[in-house]
This record gives C-alpha cells, structure tokens and sequence, in this order.
C-alpha cells in the first residue's frame, strides 16, 4: 500500500493570471477523511480539481500514490463525484447505465461488461440505496437521488481514494444520510477520503481531518474546527449569527 | 413488387437502409452532447471536398472524407478549447465551406448544376455498385465502432470531465467521433444529400427518447426507426415519383409527429387515470411525466436543424 495518497507540494493556480490557490502543500495517507472546507470562491473546488489533474497547476506538483500526477496511470484506484450530473442532450439514461460507467477505468474501454462488473455496479447501487431505481431514467430521481447516483458511479469501480466536490450541496436529509452511510462503509473498508464541502451535516463524525481554504491559501489543517465556522453544520447558522471574532479565530485572518 | 426489378432500385435500397441504421448509431452521441447540428457543418465543408475532387478528376467522395475530417477535427479542437471565438470560427468554417464548393465545382466546368444538386440533395439511384462497395464498407466500420465503444463513447458524452479522472483516453475519443461524423456525413450524401444528412442523424434520435427510457434502448430504436424512415423512404418515392433523400426525411420527421402526439395522449390519460386513484401508485405516473419533461424540449432544437438544413435551397 500506497505511504501517501496524495501530495501536494507547493501548488499554485491561475485562471488568466489570476491566481486562485497560492502555495499550497499537504498529504492524505492512507484512511483519513479530509474535508476541505472554505466560503464559496475560497478555491476549494480547484483545490481537488487540481489534485485530480482537471485544473492545470501553474507551479508545485501533485503526487497521486507516490507517482507524480503526469505519470499517473491508474485512475482506478480513484473515484471522483463531481457537484452535479452532467446534463446531456435529453437523451435518457438509465440509473445503472450511469453507474455502469465507473467500471470504465477498471476494466477499460473494449472489454465488454463481464460478471464482475455487473456485480460491482449492484453492490454500488445497493450501498446507496437505489436498487429499485437502476431501471429508471436519472433524470427522474430527485436532486439527492441523483447525487447518490453520482456517488454509486465512483463506487463501482472499487476505488481506494474517493473525491467529492460538494456532495450535500442541495441534498435533502434523507440522501444526506443515505450518502453518509455510504461513506461510512466506504471508509471501515480501508478507503480514503478527500471531500469538498461547505457544510458537513451528517457527515461530520466522519470526517478526520478538514482543510480550510481562504483567500486561495490553507488556513488550517488539523481537526475540524470547533466553531463550525460558516454554515459547517446544519442549522448551525439559523440558532445563532456568527460572531465577527469567531470567523476571524477559524480563519486565521492575519 | 415490380419497382425492385431494376438494379439500381436495389442498390438504393440497400444504401439507404445502411445509412439508415449507421447514421442514428452515431448521431445519438452528437445529440447527447449537445451537437446536433454539427452534421450540418461537416456536411457544408465536405461541399469544399466534392469541388476538390471534381476539379483535380478524382473521386468526389473521397476528397469529401478528407476535407470533412480534416474540417470535423479541426472543429473538435475547437471545442476542446472552449473559447468564446470558437462559435464564430465554425461560422466562417461552415460558409467558407459551401461557398469553396459551389465555387469549385463551378470551375470544374462540364458537369455543372445538376452534378451539385445530386450532391446537396443526394442522389442514391445513381450509386454505382463501387459507389454502393465504399457506402456499405465505411458504414459497417463506423456502426461497429459506435456499438463497440459504446459504453466508453456514453461515458465522454453524458460526462466529460468524470471520463477524464477515470483515465480514458477522451481526446482519441473525441477525435474518433469526429473522424466518424465526417465519414457518415460524406456517405450519406449519396443517399439525403449533405443538406439533409443531420436530418437522419437527429430526427430518429429526437423520436426514439421521446418513448425509451435508457441509452442503450434509445440507441436501438432509434437505429431501427432510422431503417425504417430509410426502406419506406425509398419504397415511397418509387412509387410516387418524389426525391428520395426528401422523401426519407420527411417520413423520419412524420414519424417523430406521431410518436410526439401518440405520448403526449398517453401522458394525459394517465395523469387523468393516476388523479382519482389518490397517493399510493403516485411514483410510477410521476416518472412519466418527468421523463418526458427533457424529452419534449429536445425536438424543437432538432427541428430547427432540419429547417436550418433546408433554408440555403
């Protein structure tokens, strides 16, 4: 096994030569469950999307299981939720059909669909709580029912790591939790986790580790902050307003 | 059925049901990514091909399968890029294409007029059995292809970015399905002509969602629609004299109006029947509904191509 996951040293990124993550470096080992957290434009989301490779790094370099992320090859071992589906031309897929997908990066592109597969993509199903859903059309499902669609996608290919952007965003609590189980799962059978959030709800005793990204830079790194910050749990928000010197402890304003 | 005792009746017969099977194989993958009318494109550059080879006196068809692949890749790239400039680009690429082609075949002289209708609007009684060789030959490797990658194929169009992170090889992809579109465009010319070859890419497609509820059904009826619209096609302008490529089109469209009105009907009746019978069986109507929701706002830009196709006339 892998001593590192991910290793990202140094990183920095530009959209038109603005710069969105400055000087960014840390490292996920095997089993932890990182949570990267951030208001919305803190570079959160490019913060994974460059991990992944989907985002070029204008300098640094990522390291995906001790190989650099321009050599590396075997993206089985990672399965990537994005925030939403992609929206397509109308033209209708199943539930199973999008699942089914996953098993691409493990079986690769002309080897047809054998025993295994079809087992894996059940499993996946059956982990997120869609079984009876795998005939109908994804776009019949809820915003949730979707996500959890998305998620039983990355599971099927049997990933060690798991990336999530955003993967409560909008959900309801029911998918929330189903979601949570999911993970729970996934995380007593040795995976790793590295997730993008912006409030954690029920996934929260999950988590191992948070990140927090502000102004393109890693404000924190350690254990989930204990003031929960911006809307870092349900509800969090609506008892009470955030006072201004809590922000400023959780994100470490200079 | 005497119409097909004479030769050239049965090598349009067997033409256009080729293409009729080939081109909504492929065209269901341009639909799913939101490039319907990218066949319209292709097909007014591979006008630039026909003049090409009509003025250099080689085969028309072939110049027409490099100049459109090397104008569909060069669209790809352009795509891939993601810049604003792109639309304007393929704007210049389209006309640039037609005009180069009526220019062109302009100058090859002797065969004029007629020889570039036969080429906007097709003309499958005519096909040659070499012609017929290449149609047929090109078409199986584009349909094998299609079915084949089918799930890799699905998994670039339903979701570009998650095809990346699970490491397939998108941009061979990509240029794949370009490469593809651009020999089943310049194949289909014989038989609808480059003016209405999106038509049979799209319409079947626009039909066949309108009742399925996966990809892989879609896919299958609408490459069973596609032979069907292509073998009645040809049997009704036989009989009554009309274009064939038109004839073909229109039933491919009549097609679509019925399959519309038959589900919008059904679709009332049962949320008539579902209202009385109270909240239990609610989930299955309310899939149907939902379903169809997407569905019904898809043809309306399918139609517009087709219409699109036939405005230059």
């Amino acid at each position: 096994m892998a001593d590192s996951i991910v290793t990202v040293e140094y990183g920095a990124v530009a959209y038109d030569d603005r710069p969105v993550l400055r000087d960014v470096s840390f490292r996920i080992t095997p089993g932890e469950v990182v949570a990267v957290l951030g208001a919305n434009g803190s570079g959160k989301s490019t913060l994974v999307r460059a991990v992944l490779g989907l985002v070029p790094l204008s300098a640094g370099r990522v390291t995906l299981f001790d190989t650099p992320q321009r050599r590396f090859r075997q993206w089985w071992r990672i399965g990537y939720v994005p925030q939403r589906i992609g929206a397509g031309g109308g033209v209708p897929a199943t539930v199973a059909e999008v699942v089914a997908s996953g098993r691409l990066a493990r079986r690769g592109i002309l080897r047809p669909a054998g025993g295994a597969d079809r087992r894996a993509v059940a499993e996946a199903l059956r982990a997120v709580g869609l079984t009876e859903r795998a005939g109908d059309p994804v776009v019949t499902l809820s915003g949730g029912q979707q996500q959890r669609a998305l998620i039983a996608r990355a599971l099927a290919g049997q990933p060690e790591l798991l990336v999530l952007d955003e993967p409560t965003a909008g959900v309801d609590s029911a998918s929330q939790d189903a979601f949570a189980e999911a993970l729970r799962g996934f995380v007593a059978g040795g995976g790793t986790v590295l997730l993008v959030a912006h409030e954690l709800g029920p996934l929260a005793p999950l988590i191992t580790r948070a990140l927090v990204v502000h102004r393109g830079t890693i404000a924190h790194d350690g254990a989930v902050p204990e003031p929960a910050g911006h809307h870092a749990a349900p509800g969090h928000e609506h008892v009470h307003p955030h006072a201004p010197d809590e922000s400023s402890g959780l994100w470490g304003r200079p | 059925m005497s119409l097909f005792q004479y030769d050239f009746m049965i090598r349009a017969l067997v033409g256009a049901l080729v293409i009729g099977l080939t081109a909504p194989a492929l065209g269901i993958y341009l639909v799913q990514r939101r490039m319907s009318l990218i066949g319209d494109g292709v097909g007014h550059v591979a006008l630039t091909g026909v003049g090409v080879g009509l003025l250099l006196d080689r085969s028309p068809v072939l110049m027409a399968v490099l100049v459109s692949a090397v104008a569909a890749i060069a669209i790809e790239l352009l795509r891939e890029r993601g810049r604003t400039s792109g639309d304007v680009a393929l704007a210049l690429m389209f006309y640039g294409g037609i005009a180069g082609g009526v220019m062109l075949v302009g100058l090859s002289g002797s065969r004029s007029n007629a020889n570039l209708m036969a080429y906007l609007f097709g003309s499958l009684t005519t096909t040659s059995p070499q012609d017929l060789a290449v149609i047929v030959v090109l078409a199986v490797l584009v349909l094998a292809a299609m079915l084949v990658l089918r799930p890799a194929l699905f998994a670039i169009s339903h979701d570009e970015e998650y095809a990346r992170v699970s490491g397939l090889p998108v941009r061979r992809l990509n240029l794949l399905l370009a490469v593809t579109t651009a020999v089943t465009v310049t194949i289909s010319m014989r038989a609808v002509g480059l003016l209405l070859v999106s038509a049979l890419m799209v319409v079947p497609v626009a039909t066949a969602q309108l009742v399925s509820r996966g990809f892989l059904a879609t896919m299958l009826t609408a490459m069973g629609l596609g032979l069907v619209a292509a073998g009645a096609g040809v049997w009704l302008a036989g009989t009554a004299n009309t274009a064939l490529g038109a004839t073909i089109v229109i039933l491919a469209i009549g097609i679509f109006l019925v399959v519309a009105a038959g589900t919008a009907v059904r679709r009332a009746l049962g949320r008539r029947r579902a209202a009385p019978s109270g909240p239990a069986p609610a989930v299955e109507p309310c899939d149907v509904v939902l379903e169809s929701a997407p569905a019904a706002t898809a043809p309306a830009v399918d139609l517009g191509g087709s219409d699109r196709a036939t405005a230059p006339r």
